[in-house]
């Protein structure tokens, strides 16, 4: 009883202390990436390189003064923070970074992932609501609007998935992509992976999806009233949704933690040594520089725009091409069935 | 130690049910509506039906209640108004209320349903309850189903064109070809400063 409750408290540890450094060293990355792609630095004083910057970070907002509103609902306004960290971790639980290496191998995985994903709002919804501030309020509505619209398409894109996996266990979604890169999920269910990785990147509100947090015009959207702590969870909510985005994205379409070399002749062998946990890790370090590269790239959508593409454009996407791929499984058609 | 989950949580989703109606500040109902869903899909996981609890979680706490907060927050909503004519309704209420209990006793007491002898199957090894629910809800009621969603599309369609149906004579409307087509020479006016009145002069 006590041994079991140890370890699995040990096998949440094992991925959220990790976690927490990967996010904070996340924010240094973003920063240093984005700076030289704008030709700038960016911090390079603490430490070697400015290596503890997110360290120097974290210090100064843990001894900043939490403010509180005066006009502010109190109770909503310091739960806030705790509705959108606890889904953005809760989430994990089922991610595995290598063969059967997760906290938890359910066979709902997929479903878990959305339940946990779609959760994360209401942090948004009660920290906008509770500032009693126009701003705020502002952001929350934005950021509310896109983010149950985009889950539509996010989820669709998802059911391609485990129609052609067989199954909505993310390990065995790896499997089924067992083989070269050719045979993982993103060549046949290209405009799906497309679509995922569009609504992946507005799910988070990152640029150049972040109405929601439009600095020249709502100044910082939903957390302008938050300050300290309770502003760096906000920070530390996001920033685990996108590397969870990122991970996802290479467990659902890019073979986890297959070598992209498996089975071809010379090069497979040869690859052989390195851990799946690595390749999976990789891949999702790709995909979380992607969201950097976007958000030194693309300017800001306009919220209609950001309607449009997620309404009228990504969902009618994703149904013909469910359709299609209805119609490729039943008939047996293609070489990944 | 199932025992002991299930009545924290069925304690908690009666509390936050009770909650719900007893509040006054509509926009805490609703997050204890939702803290009663999440209890209810909770309790669904523990009896093995992890499928329901989940989509239980995605559909009304992730859709549903979030549009549900969405418009509370926007709305400014008058609880002295509300409170009003709490006896003038009651009747009806206890009547509404009454007719549900009748049903619900119905329900549970009746041959077909076996609920009091607890007819909950054991969850099986082979067959995961995502693969169950899927293979007999596209096999045996696929006709069902499949209408169901159906009216449901129905209802979306309805409601978009009730709200589509009168053009007040001052919408502003998006034609997004048209925004696309529009070239420098439409927008732009270039202007010629004079620097001493601070003022422009001529277009060049």
């Amino acid at each position: 009883m006590i041994e079991t409750l140890l370890w699995h408290s040990a096998k949440i540890w094992a991925v959220l202390i990790p976690l927490f450094v990967a996010v904070a060293y996340y924010t240094y990355v973003e920063r240093r990436v984005i700076g030289h792609m704008q030709d700038r630095r960016g911090p390079n004083r603490v430490g070697y390189r400015g290596l503890l910057q997110p360290i120097a970070d974290a210090l100064k907002l843990l001894f900043k003064e939490i403010t509180i509103p005066s006009q502010a609902n109190r109770v909503l306004f310091l739960i806030a923070p705790t509705m959108a960290i606890m889904p953005a971790l809760a989430a994990w639980a089922v991610v595995p970074f290598g063969e059967g290496l997760a906290v938890a191998d359910i066979n709902a995985g997929v479903l878990y992932i959305l339940a946990m994903t779609s959760l994360g709002i209401y942090g948004l919804l009660l920290a906008g609501w509770a500032s009693n501030s126009k701003y705020a309020l502002f952001g929350t509505m934005r950021a509310s609007a896109q983010i149950v619209s985009y889950e539509i398409a996010l989820g669709f894109a998802l059911v391609g998935v485990l129609m052609a996996a067989g199954t909505m266990n993310l390990g065995g979604i790896v499997e089924a992509q067992a083989g070269p890169f050719w045979e993982w999920f993103w060549l046949p269910l290209l405009p799906l992976f497309i679509v995922y990785w569009i609504s992946g990147v507005a799910e988070t509100n990152r640029a150049p999806f972040d109405i929601a947090e439009g600095e020249s015009e709502i100044v910082a959207g939903f957390h302008v009233e938050y300050s300290g702590m309770a502003f760096a969870i906000f920070f530390l909510a996001e920033y685990a949704n996108m590397l969870l985005i990122s991970l996802l994205a290479a467990i659902f379409f890019f073979g986890g933690w297959y070598s992209p070399f498996e089975g071809i002749p010379v090069l497979g062998p040869a690859f052989d040594w390195v851990p799946g946990t690595v390749w999976v890790l990789l891949k999702a370090a790709f995909f979380a520089f992607c969201y950097l590269w976007f958000r030194a790239t693309f300017p800001r959508y306009r919220y209609d725009q950001l309607m449009r593409l997620g309404w009228k454009v990504l969902i009618p996407v994703t149904v013909v091409w469910l359709v299609v791929l209805t119609g490729l499984i039943y008939a047996g058609i293609g070489p990944w069935f | 130690m199932e025992q002991v989950i299930f009545y924290l949580f069925a304690g908690v989703l009666l509390f936050a049910a009770t909650m719900v109606i007893s509040v006054r500040n509509p926009v805490y109902a609703a997050l204890f509506l939702v803290l009663a869903f999440f209890n209810a899909a909770v309790l669904w996981v523990l009896v093995g039906a992890e499928f329901l609890g989940l989509a239980l979680i995605v559909v009304y706490v992730g859709a549903v209640m979030v549009l549900f907060l969405f418009v509370l927050m926007m709305l400014d909503v008058n609880t002295a108004a509300m409170r009003e004519g709490f006896t003038r309704y009651l009747p009806v209420g206890v009547v509404v209320a009454g007719l549900m209990l009748l049903q619900l006793i119905v329900v549970i007491l009746s041959e077909q349903v076996d609920l009091i002898g607890g007819l909950i199957p054991e969850p099986s090894a082979e067959v995961d309850n995502v693969h169950a629910i899927g293979q007999v809800l596209y096999t045996a009621y696929v006709y069902p189903f499949e209408i169901a969603a159906v009216i449901l599309l129905l209802a979306i369609v309805a409601a978009i064109s009730l709200t589509m149906r009168r053009q007040r004579p001052n919408t502003q409307r998006q034609d997004v070809p048209k925004q696309l087509s529009v070239t420098k020479e439409q927008r732009l006016r270039l202007v010629q400063i004079d620097k001493k009145n601070r003022r422009h002069t001529s277009d060049t």
